[in-house]
């Protein structure tokens, strides 16, 4: 296997708040391959954002982050506000789900594409409005020439979010984060941005980190899955492994959980997930799991190789096949 | 359909907007719902899918007179809610509810939970120990009786929209309209909310009609569908033979949009890529509303508007070159 661009190692991430200090990511490793497009599911809270906002450098004071995130070669947790200025647009690039909170208002399009690059580079002003219509051009915007004179508000939801995936390839990251990037899009629209951001990725070679709850959207595009929960991976496979053997009773019961055709009832997991400021000892998963045993309660679990699988979970062995 | 629960005949739902400054003070006016027309059988689910402008929820909002429709007609168990006094809908509305998408906005932060259910009974000025049939309401959707004294913040996701729905059940309704109730919730907790729903019917025999975005969940709950698009119904009728024979290219487009949580289905089946988003339902397009990001599209479908025909056994669309 090739080296990976991003390596998170043991990644913690604690908030400080009134309450407590909140532990909203446990400890996480995670391989990010050139050229794959890996997926981070997870539910509300599972510290799936959470990681890539720290790896960033883009998190709140409230919080701490310990750990490693290395990024060809340099060290991101605790690099100063300088070196992170220069990797994020440069090596690094995020896009969020609310396209137009990633656009000022106030500036044409093309300029906001023109200021991306020239951050990094010594590129003229010419040639970087010359390359911002070209990006246009490549993430599919029609008539791209004139529309990089316009304003975000002349653009809809689905057009926006194809000038901020513009914006974030303006420089040929290493790594594309993409954060529900498709979740306020209705579904003819997110069909459109799924195959941009495939596109770019095969045109450009970059790593894309796909975050999302939608399972469907998953087993579109994305290679490698990390399944999260309780600021922890639970589960790590291929994407065929995932949907077809699934290893960690969490992963399992997400997917009964879905509707799909022919399934006449659904199977719900049961409670829901913990409060993190005092989650549950051991595998924060057993409060809600069906195979819960004593032994679970007693350490967090680790990622253990189980067939085509890693997870973390100590009965998954003797789980798989039932 | 005879029998049905609820008629609607050719609804429409027009929005005035602000002109716009120095624009020649010209009123603009969207027409969110031109001219539909369902029925509702009791005992049945219709869902009402479609994307963002598309006005199912305010399909959903005029049927229950929450707001009030331009023009058309609603029937609710055979009376035309237009005829009715003021006193007259309070106590047709006893008996049509509905629960909203998002569980956090739509209970009172400051009321518990055992009095937000009870407020409909208050409201109609319905005598009897309401303490009683909030504990078996509460009961009902799978929470207990001590949840009662408790305030909303106290609880989940999932188990306030099961508030929620206790609250809707109130007043032992014929007709729920259910707009997007599963939307906010993350997949493992939805399921349950609609395990619920199912159970719900079964007991109680209500109709539902369930609007949502998320075209399986629709499936999985459906008796039959509507599909919208710009305000009007692209077709309509039994949710199987929909989503398995769309006859309506744009039902067909959106469903090959919908991703499915199976790799090899996903990566071995054709796309129908639609171009571009849905127009502005300011100025919808002449003919058929669809025909700008159809790839059918032909002189005609410009110049006259399709109307809904039977394609198949109770399935209708609105298409001038239908798929076979």
């Amino acid at each position: 296997m090739t080296t990976p661009v991003l390596q998170i190692r043991d990644l913690k991430v604690t908030f400080s708040t009134p309450l407590g200090p909140l532990v909203a990511v446990r400890g996480i490793d995670l391989d990010v391959h050139p050229g794959e497009m890996t997926a981070v599911v997870g539910e509300s809270g599972s510290g799936k954002s959470v990681s890539f906002l720290a790896a960033m450098g883009l998190l709140p004071r409230t919080a701490t982050v310990e750990g490693s995130v290395m990024l060809d070669g340099h060290q991101l947790v605790g690099a100063s506000p300088k070196l992170l200025r220069s990797i994020r647009g440069r090596l690094l690039s995020m896009i969020f789900q609310d396209p137009l909170s990633a656009l000022n208002p106030v500036h044409r399009i093309g300029a906001q594409i023109s200021e991306m690059l020239r951050a990094h580079s010594s590129m003229s002003e010419r040639a970087a409005r010359i390359r911002a219509v070209e990006l246009l051009e490549i993430v599919g915007i029609p008539q791209p020439g004139d529309r990089a004179l316009q304003y975000p508000h002349e653009f809809s939801g689905g057009m926006r979010q194809r000038v901020v995936i513009a914006m974030a390839i303006a420089n040929s990251p290493k790594v594309l984060i993409a954060d529900e990037p498709t979740t306020a899009l209705d579904v003819t629209v997110q069909a459109q941005i799924l195959e941009v951001i495939q596109r770019v990725q095969a045109q450009f070679g970059t790593a894309v980190v796909l975050i999302t709850h939608d399972l469907g959207v998953v087993a579109r595009v994305c290679e490698r899955v990390n399944v999260m929960y309780a600021g922890r991976v639970v589960e790590r496979a291929d994407i065929g492994t995932i949907f077809d053997e699934p290893t960690h009773p969490y992963t399992r019961g997400l997917l009964a959980s879905l509707p799909q055709a022919g399934v006449e009832r659904l199977v719900p997991i049961a409670g829901f997930p913990p409060n993190m400021l005092n989650p549950p000892t051991g595998c924060a998963f057993r409060t809600r799991c069906e195979h819960a045993a004593e032994a679970c309660g007693q350490r967090l679990p680790e990622l253990e190789p189980l067939g085509n699988s890693m997870t973390a979970c100590i009965r998954a062995k003797e789980l798989v096949g039932r | 359909m005879t029998n049905a629960l609820l008629h609607v005949r050719g609804l429409v739902k027009e929005f005035h907007l602000k002109a716009a400054r120095g624009a020649g003070r010209k009123k603009r006016v969207v027409q969110a719902v031109s001219g539909v027309s369902f029925d509702v059988a009791r005992g049945e689910t219709l869902g009402l899918v479609g994307e963002s402008g598309s006005g199912k929820t305010t399909v959903g909002r005029c049927v229950l007179r929450l707001l009030e429709p331009t023009a058309g007609q609603v029937s609710f168990d055979g009376v035309d809610l237009a005829t009715l006094s003021f006193d007259e809908l309070r106590q047709v509305r006893r008996r049509m509810q509905i629960v909203f998408q998002d569980p956090y906005a739509s209970l009172d932060p400051k009321m518990t939970v055992g009095a937000s259910i009870a407020e409909p009974l208050v409201v109609q000025g319905i005598a009897g120990n309401h303490q009683e049939k909030v504990v078996s309401l509460l009961e009902l959707v799978g929470l207990s009786a001590d949840h009662a004294r408790r305030f909303p913040h106290e609880f989940s996701g999932g188990q306030r929209q099961r508030i929620g729905v206790a609250r809707a059940l109130a007043l032992d309704p014929a007709l729920i309209v259910l707009d997007e109730p599963v939307s906010a919730l993350d997949v493992s907790i939805q399921a349950g909310v609609v395990n619920l729903f199912d159970d719900l019917q079964r007991r109680l025999g209500m109709s539902y009609i369930f609007i949502a975005h998320d075209l399986s969940v629709v499936r999985h709950i459906a008796d039959r569908v509507a599909v919208m698009y710009l305000g009007k119904i692209m077709e309509i009728g039994p949710a199987e033979q929909v989503y398995e024979r769309p006859t309506h290219p744009y039902t067909k487009a959106l469903l090959s949009a919908v991703p499915l949580p199976n790799p090899r289905v996903e990566r071995g089946r054709s796309r129908i890529m639609l171009e571009g988003d849905v127009p502005s339902p300011v100025n919808p397009p002449s003919g058929c509303r669809f025909r700008t990001r159809c790839w059918k599209a032909t002189e005609l479908c410009s110049m006259q508007e399709p109307e809904l025909q039977m394609r198949a056994d109770g399935q209708w669309s609105a298409c001038h070159h239908p798929e076979g």
